[in-house]
């Protein structure tokens, strides 16, 4: 089975360390990936509170995009490991069936630029790929050094669950718990998988942004957790980057290794850490255990 | 017999109906009656405003009194409203009253169409194709059956146990069938009663043990209903005894084997405690047990799942009264009606998760804290949490399972006053502050707004917002170590976190699990929710579509325990009214068969709901017996050489009809 890749701007950016590691350990699974050509912005960010429709409109094209790679099939999937591209891309192709007016809006400016969109994508998560389609069973098999004694607080973030919940449960989802049991982990139970980690409002209004992203870091902590593993660029930014700024305001003194869920599959593979991004941490992962595995 | 006229010729008779401006504001009723005069055989064409008033039915019998008309359609609504209205006045006139036809330009045309033009046409389409069918209709009389006059009433709880003792009290025997092993139902596990505050053990267990020695009484507990045939009046059902491995006769629930049996503690967890309290594998469920007899649990019982244990329960027992080798019987009883009161089931919390029932041990259901504070129940009436101290803060959450679009959408009607209840006597078992989470106060019942009332001066604290969540995620250090409520408080304008040391889910009450089963069973219809439809929402409450079934209690939709008395009262009247009757009198549309083109080929045999089609072995031909066809249609469909036909709905008169609509069109 192969995929089409939607890797947004984060990856490509500020989320380096995700796309490295997710390339890294799609290319050990043998799940294979074409990176959409010609792709633009998801349509996310400031486009969505300004004007939906170009946000639809942005949106519509990287669909229109991915559909030239059916050759043949019914459908094509679109993975889309950015949680905010995953959410956007994914509305998108549910509005455009929904609602006529704003697919004809949408169709019409697509022909214009000489494309076309008949509505056969799946946007997918590499979540819900690993899980339903690769089988936690399979990535077992890759193991080479389990992650045992390593606590993970999974942290989802509001975006793959919220308000569509396509593959996990909407209150307290499970599939990156599995994943991380299924590589030695342990994971910790915790309230607080999918609640806001701030947002932009880290960028905007930082006092209320940055107070709910310590709540996460903090709580994760408090629970005995290692790392914090997100599926996320902007989660793991906030949690991770603005650790100082958390102790300096909150008296704490935090150095808490945030990573992507990507990167603790390609430790557990045996991947060389340069492979996985691991450098462009801001937080040594180091200083989570006393062994210092990580 | 009234005479069949047609021979001299047909007049037919066309009545086209207004019903105020149901019909005439879509339909332009005056055009089709100038369509209806021109149709052929057509003698009278009429509009009215009311033909089901009287002087609507007076034209009908005056214009066939006069020798105008001898066959009759009326254009109105739908039969099920006024069939058999205007079957009376075409028999009242002196006609046959099958020499009827309705057709239906209410519900099927002037509620449904918007375009009156559109409305119209399809009025007069409809009226071509019952002008078409009346013409060959014959004449048909209705058969008389005797009624047996023993009802069955299945459930034992407070819906079945009023229904069961009315009946039995006016004289009639009565079969009480209950699939736990006492009766009581949900009512037994209930601490007090709103809003009267009397307990429900005090008041509910005199009518369990009347049930109990009541002569007209027959009490089957723990058994079920296998299989339901017959019809009203004439019911034949099959009742599945299951195995208690007890001699009910001989048993007289002393509990000496109890205390025998070989597992010293109570390890497994009872039913009627929710769980929250043990029992052994031999067991009474509770103390006021009806019929006071042990049961085994052949899951749990040494002897029954291994066959090597001490029996010493049995070795106790001077009245012999244990059997390991017990099996499940059935019992076959004839009945003329049947009750249903089967109850209802509460909601499982476990289907929210953010409300964390089953993962923080301190939320509750409902129905855990009734056993809870109970006096009878796992603690001795105390209110303690998991590590056995008293709470000192209570959430009570609304609406659980309830007025949500994830689970149900409907109110239970029961739950506001029940919560309600649970404050006040949380509060005044352990003195603790409880806060009601809720969306709306519902009391509408006699005393229960004064019970609110009552509580709001008792200082239970009452937010308005539905609860988003119940973890246990401390924000400051007094929230540490308890059960963190999240809630926007609608009258504040803010969000609001409660921390608490007990919640309990205000869970919502669903239709039981195998309601579509026992629907089944009984050839009776559900609601979209799944609760048990009666037969007219207003008029017609406790009756079903199936003649000489009714309904009692929370089956029928969520109710508290004065309404489920009142429909059981109801219930066992109508119950009553058709068996004193004496007999039912049976619709002529029943199925038949014209020997002559029955080839043998027992298509018809297996696919008849109601066994009416057996097999002639000399005549090789197959045997309907009208008595107990119901007229579905089913077997006349599927008659691959046209042998069956049925009253009514002969193939002729059908395609009569549809050529009457095609002619049209």
């Amino acid at each position: 089975m192969s995929y089409t890749y939607f890797p947004g701007c984060s990856l490509k950016g500020l989320g380096k360390a995700y796309e490295e590691s997710l390339l890294s350990v799609f290319d050990k699974l043998g799940i294979e990936m074409t990176e959409i050509e010609d792709w633009n912005c998801c349509g996310a960010t400031s486009y969505n509170s300004m004007d939906e429709m170009k946000a639809f409109g942005l949106s519509a094209r990287n669909l229109a995009l991915a559909e030239k790679y059916l050759q043949g099939a019914e459908s094509v999937d679109i993975i889309a490991p950015c949680a905010a591209c995953y959410l956007v891309l994914n509305k998108t192709s549910r509005y455009l069936k929904e609602y006529p007016e704003i697919g004809k809006q949408v169709h019409d400016a697509l022909s214009e630029a000489g494309l076309s969109y008949a509505g056969l994508t799946n946007v997918r998560h590499p979540l819900d790929i690993l899980q339903n389609d690769f089988g936690l069973d399979k990535i077992k098999a890759h193991v080479k050094q389990p992650l045992k004694g390593l606590k993970v607080a999974c942290y989802y973030g509001c975006q793959i669950v919220r308000p569509y919940s396509t593959f996990d449960n909407q209150a307290n989802p499970m599939v990156m718990d599995n994943l991380m049991k299924a590589l030695g982990a342990e994971v910790i139970d915790w309230p607080l998988k999918t609640r806001c980690c701030g947002g932009s409002l880290t960028g905007t209004v930082q006092e209320v942004g940055v107070r709910l992203s310590y709540i996460i870091v903090k709580e994760a902590q408090k629970r005995g957790a290692d790392v914090v593993a997100t599926a996320c660029p902007l989660c793991q930014f906030n949690l991770e980057c603005y650790q100082d700024k958390m102790s300096g305001w909150y008296k704490d003194n935090l150095k808490f290794p945030v990573a992507y869920f990507t990167q603790l599959m390609g430790m557990a593979f045996g991947i060389d850490h340069k492979k996985l991004g691991m450098h462009r941490l801001f937080v040594p992962p180091k200083a989570a255990t006393p062994e210092g595995r990580i | 017999m009234p005479e069949n006229k047609s021979n001299g010729g047909l007049k037919i008779g066309v009545y086209v109906c207004d019903c105020g401006i149901n019909i005439a504001s879509k339909v332009n009723v005056a055009e089709v009656v100038e369509f209806a005069k021109n149709l052929p055989d057509v003698t009278v064409a009429k509009e009215y405003k009311f033909m089901c008033s009287d002087p609507g039915q007076d034209l009908i019998k005056q214009d066939i009194k006069d020798g105008k008309i001898n066959r009759v359609v009326v254009a109105s609504c739908s039969p099920l409203m006024h069939e058999n209205t205007f079957r009376r006045a075409t028999s009242e006139g002196g006609l046959n009253q099958y020499y009827f036809q309705m057709a239906n330009i209410r519900e099927h045309v002037s509620w449904v169409t918007a375009d009156k033009a559109a409305a119209t046409e399809k009025a007069k389409a409809l009226v071509a194709a019952a002008v078409r069918r009346v013409a060959i209709h014959q004449p048909l009389e209705r058969t008389r059956v005797p009624v047996n006059s023993t009802v069955l009433v299945v459930g034992g709880g407070i819906a079945g146990i009023h229904a069961a003792l009315t009946l039995a009290d006016a004289g009639k025997k009565v079969y009480l069938v209950e699939r736990e092993p006492t009766i009581g139902g949900h009512m037994a596990q209930f601490d007090k009663t709103f809003p009267t505050l009397d307990c429900a053990a005090c008041i509910l267990t005199p009518k369990m043990s009347a049930v109990r020695s009541h002569p007209n009484i027959t009490l089957w507990t723990y058994s079920e209903i296998a299989e339901v045939s017959g019809f009203v009046g004439n019911f034949k059902v099959k009742v599945k005894r299951k195995p208690r491995y007890v001699i009910e006769e001989l048993c007289v629930g002393c509990n000496l084997c109890v205390e025998a049996c070989v597992f010293k503690k109570p390890a497994f967890p009872n039913a009627f405690d929710e769980g929250l309290g043990k029992r052994k594998p031999i067991y009474m469920p509770f103390p006021q047990a009806t019929p006071s007899v042990v049961l085994i649990d052949p899951n749990t019982c040494s002897e029954l799942k291994t066959g090597k244990c001490k029996k010493l329960c049995a070795s106790v027992c001077e009245r012999n009264a244990i059997d390991f080798t017990q099996k499940e019987e059935f019992k076959e009883i004839d009945v003329g009606a049947i009750i249903l009161a089967t109850g209802y089931k509460a909601f499982d919390g476990k289907r929210i998760p953010r409300y964390g029932y089953g993962k923080y041990p301190n939320v509750y259901s409902s129905l855990e804290v009734e056993r809870l504070v109970n006096a009878s129940g796992p603690t001795g009436g105390e209110l303690v949490l998991k590590n056995g101290q008293k709470p000192k803060s209570v959430g009570i959450v609304h609406c659980v399972g309830s007025r949500d679009e994830n689970t149900n959408k409907y109110c239970s009607r029961v739950c506001c006053m029940y919560s309600l209840k649970l404050a006040h006597l949380i509060k005044e078992r352990t003195g603790a502050e409880v806060y009601n989470f809720y969306i709306d106060i519902r009391t509408p019942g006699k005393g229960y707004e004064e019970f609110y009332d009552k509580l709001l001066h008792e200082g239970v604290h009452f937010i308005r917002g539905r609860v988003a969540e119940i973890n246990d995620w401390a924000m400051t250090p007094d929230e540490q170590g308890k059960l963190i409520i999240r809630a926007e408080d609608t009258l504040v304008g803010m969000v609001r976190r409660i921390p608490v040391d007990m919640v309990v889910l205000a869970n919502g009450l669903e239709p039981q699990e195998d309601a579509e089963e026992v629907r089944r069973k009984f050839n009776i219809s559900c609601s979209s929710e799944g609760w048990f439809l009666e037969r007219h929402p207003k008029l017609a409450p406790v009756s079903t579509f199936t003649d000489g079934i009714f309904l009692a209690g929370a089956c029928q939709g969520p109710k508290d325990i004065p309404d489920t008395v009142a429909q059981a009262g109801a219930a066992s009247a109508e119950a009553m009214a058709l068996i004193d009757k004496g007999y039912v009198e049976l619709e002529p549309n029943t199925a038949y068969i014209r020997d002559e083109l029955c080839s043998g080929c027992h298509t018809c045999i297996p696919l008849c709901p109601y066994n009416a089609i057996s097999f002639n072995h000399e005549k090789k031909i197959a045997v309907l017996n009208g008595a107990l066809c119901k007229g579905c249609g089913t077997c006349v469909a599927a008659c691959p050489s046209g042998a069956l036909q049925q009253n009514l709905f002969t193939d002729e008169q059908i395609f009569q009809e549809i050529k009457g609509v095609m002619s049209y069109v």
